[in-house]
Protein backbone atom coordinates (compact mmCIF):
# COMPACT_ATOMS: atom_id res chain seq x y z
CA UNK A 1 0.00 0.00 0.00
CA UNK A 2 2.65 2.29 0.78
CA UNK A 3 3.80 2.06 -3.00
CA UNK A 4 0.44 3.08 -4.34
CA UNK A 5 0.94 6.27 -2.25
CA UNK A 6 4.54 6.84 -3.49
CA UNK A 7 3.14 6.53 -6.85
CA UNK A 8 0.61 9.32 -6.64
CA UNK A 9 3.14 11.82 -5.16
CA UNK A 10 5.20 14.23 -7.42
CA UNK A 11 8.75 13.93 -7.56
CA UNK A 12 9.16 17.16 -5.58
CA UNK A 13 6.77 15.13 -2.45
CA UNK A 14 8.98 12.28 -3.15
CA UNK A 15 12.45 13.18 -2.11
CA UNK A 16 10.61 15.44 0.76
CA UNK A 17 9.74 12.06 2.09
CA UNK A 18 12.45 10.08 1.76
CA UNK A 19 14.22 13.82 3.27
CA UNK A 20 12.21 13.40 6.25
CA UNK A 21 12.49 9.55 6.79
CA UNK A 22 16.31 9.89 6.60
CA UNK A 23 16.00 12.67 9.61
CA UNK A 24 13.38 11.03 10.94
CA UNK A 25 14.79 9.31 14.46
CA UNK A 26 15.13 5.44 14.63
CA UNK A 27 12.46 4.48 17.22
CA UNK A 28 14.85 3.05 20.27
CA UNK A 29 12.64 -0.34 19.63
CA UNK A 30 14.10 -1.97 22.27
CA UNK A 31 14.02 0.25 25.23
CA UNK A 32 9.96 0.14 24.05
CA UNK A 33 9.91 -3.34 24.13
CA UNK A 34 11.61 -3.43 27.85
CA UNK A 35 8.83 -0.64 29.16
CA UNK A 36 5.92 -2.40 27.71
CA UNK A 37 6.77 -5.62 29.04
CA UNK A 38 7.32 -4.25 32.56
CA UNK A 39 4.36 -2.32 32.70
CA UNK A 40 1.88 -4.45 30.89
CA UNK A 41 3.64 -7.35 33.26
CA UNK A 42 2.71 -5.04 35.97
CA UNK A 43 -0.72 -4.34 35.25
CA UNK A 44 -1.37 -8.15 34.96
CA UNK A 45 0.19 -8.13 38.36
CA UNK A 46 -2.11 -5.59 39.84
CA UNK A 47 -5.12 -7.75 38.10
CA UNK A 48 -3.91 -11.20 39.47
CA UNK A 49 -3.43 -9.93 42.83
CA UNK A 50 -7.03 -8.23 43.04
CA UNK A 51 -8.32 -11.82 41.46
CA UNK A 52 -6.88 -13.27 44.76
CA UNK A 53 -8.34 -11.09 46.46
CA UNK A 54 -11.97 -11.70 44.93
CA UNK A 55 -11.23 -15.29 45.56
CA UNK A 56 -9.60 -15.45 49.37
CA UNK A 57 -12.78 -12.65 50.80
CA UNK A 58 -15.11 -12.25 48.26
CA UNK A 59 -16.32 -15.45 47.87
CA UNK A 60 -15.76 -15.91 44.19
CA UNK A 61 -14.46 -18.95 42.37
CA UNK A 62 -11.59 -18.96 40.27
CA UNK A 63 -13.43 -18.62 37.31
CA UNK A 64 -16.29 -15.86 38.32
CA UNK A 65 -13.58 -13.84 39.93
CA UNK A 66 -12.71 -12.53 36.11
CA UNK A 67 -15.81 -10.77 36.21
CA UNK A 68 -15.48 -8.37 39.26
CA UNK A 69 -11.58 -8.19 38.51
CA UNK A 70 -12.60 -6.58 35.17
CA UNK A 71 -14.70 -4.30 36.80
CA UNK A 72 -12.53 -3.00 39.01
CA UNK A 73 -9.44 -2.44 36.73
CA UNK A 74 -11.38 -0.31 34.74
CA UNK A 75 -12.61 2.08 37.66
CA UNK A 76 -8.93 2.21 38.59
CA UNK A 77 -8.15 2.92 34.98
CA UNK A 78 -10.91 5.62 34.87
CA UNK A 79 -9.83 7.47 38.16
CA UNK A 80 -6.37 7.34 36.70
CA UNK A 81 -7.54 8.90 33.52
CA UNK A 82 -9.55 11.60 34.97
CA UNK A 83 -6.83 12.08 37.14
CA UNK A 84 -4.54 13.10 34.64
CA UNK A 85 -1.99 10.28 35.34
CA UNK A 86 -3.31 7.47 33.36
CA UNK A 87 -2.01 9.40 29.84
CA UNK A 88 1.35 10.42 31.64
CA UNK A 89 1.70 6.64 32.34
CA UNK A 90 1.17 5.50 28.67
CA UNK A 91 3.46 7.69 27.46
CA UNK A 92 6.74 6.07 29.23
CA UNK A 93 4.79 2.31 28.69
CA UNK A 94 3.44 2.64 24.92
CA UNK A 95 1.46 -0.85 24.16
CA UNK A 96 1.95 -1.70 28.08
CA UNK A 97 -0.76 0.75 29.39
CA UNK A 98 -2.77 0.01 25.91
CA UNK A 99 -2.85 -3.39 25.43
CA UNK A 100 -4.68 -4.45 28.89
CA UNK A 101 -8.48 -3.48 29.22
CA UNK A 102 -7.01 -0.76 31.42
CA UNK A 103 -6.17 0.72 28.01
CA UNK A 104 -9.55 0.12 26.56
CA UNK A 105 -11.06 2.14 29.20
CA UNK A 106 -8.44 4.84 29.48
CA UNK A 107 -9.61 5.15 26.07
CA UNK A 108 -12.89 5.18 26.53
CA UNK A 109 -12.74 7.77 29.58
CA UNK A 110 -10.29 10.24 27.87
CA UNK A 111 -12.58 10.50 24.90
CA UNK A 112 -15.55 11.15 26.60
CA UNK A 113 -13.72 13.74 28.94
CA UNK A 114 -12.19 15.36 25.90
CA UNK A 115 -15.52 15.76 23.99
CA UNK A 116 -17.70 17.19 26.83
CA UNK A 117 -17.23 20.57 24.84
CA UNK A 118 -19.28 19.11 22.20
CA UNK A 119 -22.52 18.91 24.30
CA UNK A 120 -23.88 15.23 26.14
CA UNK A 121 -24.81 13.11 23.54
CA UNK A 122 -22.95 14.03 20.38
CA UNK A 123 -19.66 14.83 22.18
CA UNK A 124 -19.62 12.51 25.76
CA UNK A 125 -22.11 9.79 23.98
CA UNK A 126 -20.55 9.89 20.29
CA UNK A 127 -17.28 9.84 20.48
CA UNK A 128 -16.55 8.10 23.43
CA UNK A 129 -16.08 4.89 21.09
CA UNK A 130 -13.40 6.42 18.95
CA UNK A 131 -11.05 3.88 19.64
CA UNK A 132 -13.38 1.06 21.66
CA UNK A 133 -15.99 1.28 19.02
CA UNK A 134 -13.24 -0.63 16.31
CA UNK A 135 -12.02 -3.13 18.84
CA UNK A 136 -16.33 -3.78 19.82
CA UNK A 137 -17.40 -4.27 15.89
CA UNK A 138 -14.16 -6.74 14.87
CA UNK A 139 -14.13 -8.34 18.28
CA UNK A 140 -18.06 -9.20 17.65
CA UNK A 141 -17.44 -9.83 13.97
CA UNK A 142 -14.57 -12.55 14.28
CA UNK A 143 -16.80 -14.25 17.50
CA UNK A 144 -19.73 -14.37 15.49
CA UNK A 145 -17.58 -15.92 12.21
CA UNK A 146 -15.95 -18.05 15.20
CA UNK A 147 -19.31 -19.28 16.06
CA UNK A 148 -20.03 -20.54 12.86
CA UNK A 149 -17.15 -22.43 12.01
CA UNK A 150 -18.10 -24.43 15.35
CA UNK A 151 -21.71 -24.73 14.35
CA UNK A 152 -20.68 -26.01 10.62
CA UNK A 153 -18.25 -28.57 12.01
CA UNK A 154 -19.79 -29.69 15.09
CA UNK A 155 -23.38 -28.40 15.02
CA UNK A 156 -25.12 -26.58 17.20
CA UNK A 157 -26.42 -28.72 20.72
CA UNK A 158 -29.84 -28.19 22.33
CA UNK A 159 -32.82 -27.11 19.99
CA UNK B 1 4.24 -18.89 40.80
CA UNK B 2 0.84 -17.68 39.18
CA UNK B 3 2.19 -14.28 39.77
CA UNK B 4 5.24 -14.79 38.04
CA UNK B 5 3.27 -16.39 34.86
CA UNK B 6 0.99 -13.62 35.16
CA UNK B 7 3.25 -11.19 34.79
CA UNK B 8 5.71 -12.80 32.01
CA UNK B 9 2.64 -13.69 30.22
CA UNK B 10 0.92 -10.14 30.35
CA UNK B 11 4.31 -8.77 29.55
CA UNK B 12 4.87 -11.06 26.23
CA UNK B 13 1.32 -10.13 24.95
CA UNK B 14 1.92 -6.11 25.25
CA UNK B 15 5.14 -6.32 24.19
CA UNK B 16 3.44 -7.93 20.44
CA UNK B 17 1.51 -4.94 20.83
CA UNK B 18 4.46 -2.68 20.74
CA UNK B 19 6.22 -4.54 18.37
CA UNK B 20 2.66 -3.84 16.23
CA UNK B 21 3.41 -0.21 16.97
CA UNK B 22 6.87 0.22 16.28
CA UNK B 23 8.18 -2.51 13.80
CA UNK B 24 4.63 -2.84 11.43
CA UNK B 25 3.92 0.73 12.15
CA UNK B 26 0.02 -0.12 12.73
CA UNK B 27 -2.20 2.75 14.96
CA UNK B 28 -2.95 1.81 18.34
CA UNK B 29 -6.85 1.04 16.57
CA UNK B 30 -5.56 -1.49 14.06
CA UNK B 31 -3.20 -2.75 16.98
CA UNK B 32 -6.47 -3.51 19.41
CA UNK B 33 -8.28 -4.71 16.99
CA UNK B 34 -6.23 -7.36 15.44
CA UNK B 35 -5.11 -9.02 19.41
CA UNK B 36 -8.99 -8.49 19.60
CA UNK B 37 -9.27 -10.65 16.70
CA UNK B 38 -6.49 -12.73 17.38
CA UNK B 39 -7.82 -13.47 21.00
CA UNK B 40 -10.92 -14.29 19.51
CA UNK B 41 -9.71 -17.19 16.82
CA UNK B 42 -7.38 -18.39 19.44
CA UNK B 43 -10.55 -19.17 21.78
CA UNK B 44 -11.81 -20.40 18.90
CA UNK B 45 -9.25 -23.54 18.60
CA UNK B 46 -9.44 -23.92 22.28
CA UNK B 47 -6.25 -22.12 23.35
CA UNK B 48 -7.03 -19.39 25.46
CA UNK B 49 -8.61 -21.36 28.31
CA UNK B 50 -5.54 -23.05 29.38
CA UNK B 51 -3.89 -20.26 29.00
CA UNK B 52 -5.69 -18.58 31.61
CA UNK B 53 -5.64 -21.72 33.51
CA UNK B 54 -1.98 -21.17 33.72
CA UNK B 55 -1.46 -17.34 33.70
CA UNK B 56 -4.06 -16.18 35.21
CA UNK B 57 -4.78 -12.58 34.67
CA UNK B 58 -2.04 -11.72 32.33
CA UNK B 59 -4.22 -13.41 29.96
CA UNK B 60 -7.41 -12.37 31.10
CA UNK B 61 -6.49 -8.58 31.69
CA UNK B 62 -4.91 -8.06 28.28
CA UNK B 63 -7.20 -6.97 25.61
CA UNK B 64 -6.85 -10.47 23.84
CA UNK B 65 -9.29 -11.75 26.30
CA UNK B 66 -12.54 -9.49 24.98
CA UNK B 67 -12.27 -11.67 22.07
CA UNK B 68 -11.68 -14.70 23.82
CA UNK B 69 -15.48 -13.72 25.65
CA UNK B 70 -17.23 -13.16 22.86
CA UNK B 71 -16.17 -16.18 21.65
CA UNK B 72 -17.06 -17.62 24.70
CA UNK B 73 -20.45 -16.31 25.23
CA UNK B 74 -20.82 -16.98 21.48
CA UNK B 75 -20.26 -20.71 22.29
CA UNK B 76 -21.67 -20.94 25.43
CA UNK B 77 -25.44 -20.30 24.27
CA UNK B 78 -24.90 -22.21 20.84
CA UNK B 79 -24.51 -25.34 23.23
CA UNK B 80 -27.39 -24.21 25.26
CA UNK B 81 -29.43 -22.36 22.45
CA UNK B 82 -28.96 -23.68 19.40
CA UNK B 83 -27.58 -21.58 15.99
CA UNK B 84 -29.53 -18.17 17.47
CA UNK B 85 -27.43 -18.55 19.98
CA UNK B 86 -24.24 -17.34 18.08
CA UNK B 87 -26.34 -13.93 17.83
CA UNK B 88 -28.10 -13.43 21.82
CA UNK B 89 -24.42 -14.93 23.61
CA UNK B 90 -22.05 -12.89 21.91
CA UNK B 91 -21.95 -10.18 24.63
CA UNK B 92 -23.15 -12.58 27.54
CA UNK B 93 -19.55 -13.06 28.85
CA UNK B 94 -18.30 -9.32 28.14
CA UNK B 95 -20.96 -7.43 29.44
CA UNK B 96 -19.04 -6.62 32.84
CA UNK B 97 -16.19 -5.12 31.03
CA UNK B 98 -18.36 -3.45 28.21
CA UNK B 99 -20.87 -2.30 31.03
CA UNK B 100 -18.46 -0.97 33.39
CA UNK B 101 -16.33 0.96 31.29
CA UNK B 102 -19.34 2.81 29.59
CA UNK B 103 -20.48 3.65 33.05
CA UNK B 104 -17.31 4.98 34.74
CA UNK B 105 -16.35 6.85 31.02
CA UNK B 106 -19.87 8.45 31.40
CA UNK B 107 -19.57 9.43 35.01
CA UNK B 108 -16.02 10.54 34.66
CA UNK B 109 -17.47 13.01 32.02
CA UNK B 110 -19.91 14.38 34.30
CA UNK B 111 -17.24 15.21 36.83
CA UNK B 112 -14.21 15.94 35.88
CA UNK B 113 -13.19 18.54 33.52
CA UNK B 114 -10.86 18.28 30.54
CA UNK B 115 -6.91 19.42 31.17
CA UNK B 116 -4.60 21.06 29.08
Amino acid sequence: MANNIKKNLTRVQQEYKELAQSVEPPRPILKNFIRAFIAGGAICLVGQAIQEMFVHWGGFDEKKAGDPTVAVMILLSVILTSMGVYDKFAQWAGAGSAVPVTGFANSMASAAIEHQSEGMVLGVGGKMFKLAGPVIVFGTVAAFAVGIVHLLIKGGGGS
Amino acid sequence: MIFLWAFLVGGAICVFGQFCFDVLKLTPAHTMTLLVVLGAIVDGIGWYDPLIEFAGAGASVPITSFGNALVHGALQELKSNGWIGIITGIFEVTSAGISAAIIFSFLAALFVKPKG
